[in-house]
């Protein structure tokens, strides 16, 4: 990962350095908010941003590196894209259906989530 | 045609992701074929629904607007969490004029994936979505963006 | 020239996501609810894939990519299980 030349190095660089702002400034966020339903807005930060940074400097690099187009880790920008949804979606209907359990005030004044929680 | 191959896209996405897991060789190529009509079939068993494009050319736009959108929203919330009072929060209710999974499974990655908003719930007897946006002051603006560029759009492109 | 400034690139990021992990460490451990600390461990997983993403470029080697892709997938499995695991679990009780 050395030899590449200096326009690579750089791009590939300010990728990184970007991605991990993303990162650390989503963690920030979930140390920082102080309510369940907006901590639920910092993990995508770093899902979305920092992924996407992080996994087009490595294909970048891999490619220069290599002389040839390294799609490898665009699976994995892939599957984070794909999956993030499920994750943030079921703990969003979690926190709405165990508030609501609880008895806590809840913030919705309708009834998204219809009869039973599971229903699709 | 439709028998031998019953989900086309996903032999193909699936052909690919085989092709980048190990080599861009002909022996892989017709591996990774074998591999991607096996899994199509097993799927085709288990659902019969499969996905019909009907325009392919809203896709680069849509395309486009997810980026921007997504870039936006990152930005945008990241300077709300590092400034010292973060806007206030609260829920809007969307209601989207469609039963498709396809396009509500579209919808589900684009919200997931903008920092500013998140998804509660989807009520299937009246078609609204509950959203949870960062900036409650945005939530016009959302709602637009989600009725007008990608429902739309997905309408076009799924029929 | 190069290898000085992604040496230093990576390390800065590296550092970052090591201070994210942190960061959500304390929020994974202080809670205060279930899924808080659900919510916490999915962006852990998150973050170390994202850190082996950057050890695989400082090595450049395959290894840690495969790594990375295994602990995306038990990553998200764990997260849906403990959620779902949250809805049921109080319906008994």
């Amino acid at each position: 990962m050395t030899d590449l030349p200096i326009w690579a190095a750089i791009v590939v660089g300010l990728l990184l350095i970007a991605g991990g702002t993303f990162a650390l400034i989503g963690a920030i966020g979930l140390l920082r908010l102080d309510d369940f339903y907006r901590r639920l807005h910092a993990p995508s930060l770093s899902a979305s941003g920092a992924t996407t940074c992080i996994v087009l400097a490595s294909i970048i690099g891999f490619s220069v590196m290599n002389g040839r187009p390294v799609l490898r880790e665009i699976l994995v920008g892939f599957f984070i894209m794909c999956t993030a949804p499920v994750t943030l979606m079921l703990l969003g209907r979690v926190a709405l259906y165990r508030d609501r359990a609880a008895d806590r005030p809840v913030v919705a004044e309708s009834d998204p989530l219809g009869a039973s929680p599971d229903q699709e | 045609m439709k028998r031998i191959i019953p989900h086309p896209i996903l032999t193909l996405v699936l052909l690919v992701m085989w092709l980048i897991l190990t080599q861009f060789t002909l022996g892989q190529a017709i591996l990774g074929t074998a591999v991607a009509l096996v899994a199509a079939r097993a799927l085709a068993a288990l659902e019969p629904q499969t996905i019909r494009i009907r325009r392919w050319s809203p896709i680069p736009g849509l395309f486009y607007t997810f980026v921007v959108d997504i870039l936006w929203s990152n930005v945008k919330v990241g300077r709300a969490i590092m400034s010292r009072t973060t806007p206030p929060s609260g829920l809007i209710e969307v209601e989207l004029d469609t039963r498709d999974r396809n396009i509500l499974a579209i919808i589900s990655v684009v919200i997931a994936a903008a920092p500013g908003t998140a998804w509660l719930g989807w009520n299937p007897g009246n078609q609204t979505l509950l959203l949870h946006l960062l900036d409650i002051e945005e939530g016009e603006i959302w709602e637009e963006t989600l009725k007008k560029s990608y429902l739309g759009r997905l309408k076009e492109i799924f029929g | 020239m190069s290898a000085v400034i992604l040496t230093v690139s990576l390390y800065i990021a590296e550092g970052m996501l090591a201070a994210a992990i942190f960061c959500v460490g304390i929020r994974a451990w202080r809670g205060p609810r279930a899924q808080d600390r659900v919510l916490a461990l999915d962006t852990i997983n998150v973050n170390v894939m994202l850190l082996f993403v950057t050890l695989g470029i400082r090595t450049g080697t395959v290894f840690f990519f495969e790594a990375a892709l295994v602990i995306a997938v038990v990553g998200f499995v764990t997260t849906v299980a403990l959620a779902k695991f949250l809805m049921r679990g109080e319906v008994i009780e």
